[in-house]
């Protein structure tokens, strides 16, 4: 058994080797506070072609990475993404060439409250300024004049990584050729911000947070971090979903324990998924990525609302949402679709019937990956045809 | 390649902006867009449809036009398309009336209950009618309010609708219909084409 600092090295030995790029550009926040020379860590799979147009940026959720794909090299477990993108998917990564770059605020190599303040020698942890969803989106658009990237092909993203990519398009209106928002909406509801406040809530109450300072001691608030993934863990099921899945089964016992034991499978399926969590993800980041998404409201930035915000798109959208979803509900996919018609702008729309409820772009729901196959693929043969690229 | 898309695509005149509601596989949106370099847009409640359309790279929004055009803004279309829906509608006048906001021309086509066939089935017979552009049974039929091409040339004229062309299609026949020759054609043409607006 290793010493927690022990631990803490080797943790930071397999960060080594992931792709980063350092951008040197000072990026001014929306909160005011500008920062340079900072880390972005990304992970690309495919090639980029000569005629450089089969880029597919992918934006990652709340607790996604930059692996989207294959083996995670931190984790050992399969990317968040392994159902859609890989050889011969819907993201054929034989024929394209995927980006994807762990957001400002992160845990995965990129900027985030883990990494060492210049001002103190120590990490920043509530020092690390309060980001925004644009901020994240600004600062990936670096990483793609680093690549080479000049027009994308596609790119797509659900959750916040949805939201992330309707910001990058109304912040880049010519930078993709097609967009496929998943799952998400243009500006965080009541509801949504409330989960969010839970999560928060329960890592801030757990003594070992210690006002974001655990990492003094090189330890992390476990028992608060969980709750705030079991939080989410549920409002990414619906409620057919987890009846079907769960029931009122119990977890290996034929009979109540009366005890506050995971009695049933659904109380241990929540702690599983809760601790499995604190293992590859950082307390302090989880409070600023969902701040981040609190703050988000696209039609606020734009004073005429959500119309302005799509106004000249160029780009090719496809919205797709799920019936079953009620974090991120059809309705407010479809004030999306509604706004991006009264912009004029080319936008297709699609519900999957699924019970799987929000979790559903992250399962093997073959609907939607037809669909997100099939307009991939006919985007890339218009694309190919455009001139000028 | 069905006669009545031909029509229709003769009707609109090239690089023109159409919405197509009730746009099924895209079958029609496939065709203006590749032969008439037209900008479509589509519509269609059914799944598979829907899916068809995304393959073909044709822009489809999955809804129900009965109550979901509100979503496109007023006159945001050169034309506006509904082909052998109308009859389906709970409120076709007040679809008719959203499809004249939206576009600035409205193409119509219905089934026309008044074509021969039709109405000997109910005379001689004593039965609904079964057709080729009729296939359902009267329980399961998917047409709410049939009509014939007569009753919206009225139908028009009471909501003061200016009609701009009317066409009758007959297999692989196609007519101008006018005032003149309406009781002829209203018995002889299967469908009815209105450019309406």
């Amino acid at each position: 058994m290793p010493s927690l600092a022990g631990l803490f090295f080797w943790i930071m030995d397999k960060f080594k080797d992931i792709k980063k790029i350092t951008i040197s550009k000072p990026l001014k926040l929306d909160c005011g506070k500008t920062i340079s020379n900072f880390p972005i860590a990304y992970e690309t799979y495919g090639k980029l072609n000569h005629e450089k147009n089969n880029a597919i940026l992918v934006f990652h959720a709340l607790t996604g990475d930059q692996f989207v794909t294959e083996t995670n090299p931190i984790t050992n477990k399969e990317g968040w993404w392994i159902t859609a993108v890989g050889p011969g998917k819907s993201i054929d990564t034989n024929k394209y060439f995927v980006v994807c770059a762990n957001v400002i605020g992160g845990c995965m190599g990129s900027l985030g409250p883990r990494n060492i303040n210049p001002e103190t020698n120590q990490p920043y942890g509530l020092d690390f300024p309060v980001i925004t969803i644009k901020d994240m989106v600004r600062a990936q658009e670096t990483l793609l004049n680093h690549l080479g990237v000049k027009k994308l092909l596609c790119a797509t993203g659900g959750s916040m990584g949805g939201m992330q990519l309707l910001q990058f398009c109304a912040t880049f209106p010519d930078k993709t050729f097609s967009a496929i928002p998943i799952a998400c909406s243009s500006s965080h509801s009541a509801q949504n911000i409330a989960l969010n406040e839970l999560a928060r809530q329960a890592i801030m109450a757990d003594p070992v947070w210690d006002n974001g300072k655990y990492f003094l001691k090189n330890v992390q608030p476990k028992n608060g971090l969980a709750v705030a993934r079991m939080v989410g863990h549920i409002s990414y099921l619906s409620e057919k979903g987890m009846q079907e899945k769960f029931g009122r089964k119990l977890q290996e016992k034929a009979d109540y324990e009366f005890s506050f034991n995971a009695d049933f499978q659904v109380e241990s399926y929540l702690r599983h998924q809760g601790y499995a969590f604190v293992e590859r993800f950082d307390a302090n980041s989880i409070l600023y990525i969902t701040r981040a998404m609190d703050y988000f409201d696209l039609s606020k930035q734009f004073r005429g609302g959500l119309v302005e915000a799509f106004r000249n798109q160029k780009t090719k959208f496809l919205v797709i949402s799920f019936t079953s979803d009620w974090l991120y509900t059809t309705k407010e996919n479809k004030d999306i679709v509604i706004a991006l018609n009264s912009s004029g702008a080319d936008v297709s729309f699609s519900e999957i019937k699924t019970d799987k409820g929000h979790d559903s772009f992250l399962l093997n729901e073959n609907e939607f990956l037809k669909t997100l196959k099939g307009f991939i693929d006919s985007m890339y043969e218009k694309f190919k045809n455009e001139k000028g690229i | 390649m069905k006669k009545e898309f031909k029509v229709i695509a003769e009707l609109l005149p090239d690089n023109s902006r159409v919405l197509d509601v009730g746009c099924g596989d895209g079958s029609l949106m496939d065709l203006l867009e590749r032969e008439k370099k037209i900008e479509v847009r589509g519509l269609e409640i059914n799944n598979d449809n829907v899916q068809k359309c995304i393959l073909k790279g044709l822009p489809v929004i999955q809804g129900n036009a009965e109550t979901e055009l509100h979503q496109f803004p007023n006159q945001s279309f050169d034309y506006v398309i509904l082909s052998q829906t109308l009859q389906a509608f709970y409120n076709p006048d007040k679809v008719l009336k959203e499809l004249l906001r939206i576009g600035s021309s409205v193409i119509v086509s219905i089934p026309n209950f008044g074509y021969w066939k039709v109405r000997i089935n109910l005379l001689l017979f004593g039965k609904m009618p079964i057709t080729k552009t009729l296939p359902n049974s009267w329980y399961n039929t998917p047409n709410l309010h049939m009509c014939t091409i007569k009753d919206l040339f009225n139908f028009c004229d009471e909501k003061n609708i200016n009609i701009k062309k009317v066409i009758g299609v007959n297999q692989d026949k196609t007519s101008l219909i006018t005032r003149g020759n309406l009781e002829l054609k209203n018995l002889f043409s299967k469908l009815g084409i209105f450019l309406i607006g």
